[in-house]
């Protein structure tokens, strides 16, 4: 199929314009996504939550080990102490760090439990 | 005696050096192969493809093995020929190729490459997809340009899609409009893919100032594991609906990364992201190499080509670092320009690039997780260009 240069600017206008459309739309349609999961889980937790742990992340200085679980904040969000100490998960997370051999503010830890 | 004699040279006429000499461009192309070789073992250039194309590039050039047939494919395309006949009068390589010529390889690399492919960043910031379209610039100004030098639609189109930088749809989309220039066209892509951590550094410095460099992003939210496993649903939905000629390619890219996030199908996404991958790598790397026979890769058009493709890809850098500017204005220098480069697919390579370029700027900058939204929206884009680009000359 031969092009001329008029026809070959017209299809480049019109090529780009449907790339961006497209991508366009499916941004907004992520942007809606992302807004109706992230209120239906603000919505989930709303009954049982005197059971869970509190909303607001503690710092907690010193967590007693028999507690249940504590947020301490990470520098990737927060992490659920379960009976285990700020110091215990420092080192902990610092040791997961050294053997994954990546930096620890790439890393998420969502929470740390002691088995016994 | 006589017998002897003659059944020597018998054997010297049948054999490949006597050949050798017939036609002088074999002889260039075996250089070339071993060139290529050479990049892709020691330098390490997209070695994964590199040496597979080049080991095709040797062996069709090497006279007298009968491995590929161009010939059979001029006449398949011309339809005096079908398919079968490749099975009854081809060789190795020219059954290996039916799975380019009928788009089924590229289309099985996506379905890897969607396995691999992360797209929690694109979720946790969907306005990397606006850079992702920025960074097709440099598939429609070459598309220009090719016209300009004077290639016709089809081969143009074929050309300008080096600017997606992807490989995979370079090569589906060239197989089915200008399946006599697909040998060029994939050695241009995988070559300046891999010299991208060379293309892109000085036209980023050259677009943006120190300052805009040295910006540093704020941490982007966490992506629910719910919002990964409906993304690609609604994705292969959404674009196939609105442009139905993606399908092929985003339909097994999303299918990919379903089997991926879906967290119950651990074994097929294990099997797509490496046996499969693996094996359709070789089988399209050699295929691929094997266009390259001598008397019809060693033209002008084949230079014409590789200027093209660089204009591509530069273009394309800069229509992703243009639009990365533009949004760091309007966002109030939130955004680094730098992670707009990375809109030209090319994944993760792209991503790295605006990291070392954004931490020679400044140390404490981590750019890699933001550059990779439009990294992995490059990837949406130039699919989404094949896709225009094949509903008008295909």
């Amino acid at each position: 199929m031969t092009v001329t240069l008029a026809e070959s600017l017209g299809y480049s206008i019109l090529g780009m314009a449907v790339v961006f459309v497209m991508l366009v739309l499916l941004m907004v349609v992520i942007f809606a996504m992302g807004k109706a999961m992230t209120q239906g889980k603000k919505r989930q937790p709303a009954a049982p939550a005197a059971s869970e742990a509190p909303a607001a992340p503690v710092p907690a200085p010193a967590p007693d080990p028999k507690a249940g679980k504590v947020p301490a904040r990470g520098s990737l969000g927060d992490v659920d102490l379960h009976t285990v100490d700020d110091r215990t998960a420092a080192i902990l997370m610092a040791i997961v760090a050294d053997k994954m051999g990546a930096p620890l503010n790439e890393l998420r830890f969502i929470s740390i439990k002691e088995i016994q | 005696m006589g017998a002897i004699s003659e059944t020597l040279v018998n054997l010297w006429q049948s054999s490949g050096f006597s050949m050798l000499f017939d036609d002088w461009r074999n002889l260039i192309m075996i250089v070339l192969a071993c060139v290529l070789l050479y990049l892709g073992i020691v330098k390490k250039f997209e070695p994964l493809l590199l040496v597979g194309i080049a080991f095709g590039m040797l062996l069709t050039n090497l006279p007298g093995g009968g491995l590929y047939h161009p010939e059979l494919w001029d006449a398949i395309m011309d339809g005096t020929k079908t398919y079968g006949a490749v099975l009854a009068e081809g060789g190795l390589l020219d059954i290996l190729y039916i799975g380019v010529k009928t788009s089924v390889y590229p289309c099985l690399i996506f379905l890897g490459v969607g396995a691999m492919t992360d797209f929690g960043p694109l979720l946790a910031n969907p306005k990397s997809l606006l850079l992702g379209a920025a960074a097709q610039l440099g598939i429609y100004c070459a598309f220009i340009l090719a016209v300009l030098l004077g290639f016709n639609g089809n081969e143009a189109a074929s050309i300008g899609i080096i600017g997606g930088a992807d490989g995979p749809t370079a090569i589906f989309l060239t197989s089915i409009l200008a399946p006599h220039l697909l040998g060029a066209i994939a050695i241009a892509a995988y070559s300046y893919m891999a010299l991208i951590p060379m293309i892109q550094p000085p036209i980023m410095r050259a677009l943006t100032t120190e300052k805009e460099r040295q910006i540093k992003m704020d941490q982007m939210r966490t992506v629910s594991k719910k919002e990964r496993i409906v993304f690609p649903i609604v994705v292969v939905i959404f674009t196939v609906l609105l442009l139905p000629s993606v399908a092929p390619l985003l339909g097994m890219l999303m299918l990919g990364n379903l089997l991926r996030e879906c967290g119950v199908t651990e074994r097929l996404s294990d099997t797509a992201q490496n046996a499969l991958m693996n094996i359709v790598t070789i089988m399209l790397s050699v295929s691929v190499g094997a266009t390259t026979v001598g008397s019809r890769f060693l033209t002008a058009s084949t230079l014409k080509i590789v200027a093209l493709g660089l204009f591509a890809f530069c273009f394309s850098t800069v229509g992703g670092l243009l639009l990365g500017k533009l949004l760091c204005k309007l966002s109030g220098g939130k955004i680094n320009p730098l992670i707009g480069s990375a809109g030209v697919s090319a994944v993760p390579m792209a991503a790295r690039v605006s990291q070392v370029v954004g931490q020679k700027s400044n140390p404490t900058n981590y750019l890699l997780m933001h550059a990779m939204g439009p990294n992995v929206a490059g990837v949406i884009g130039s699919a989404v260009a094949a896709g225009f680009l094949l509903a008008i000359f295909g």
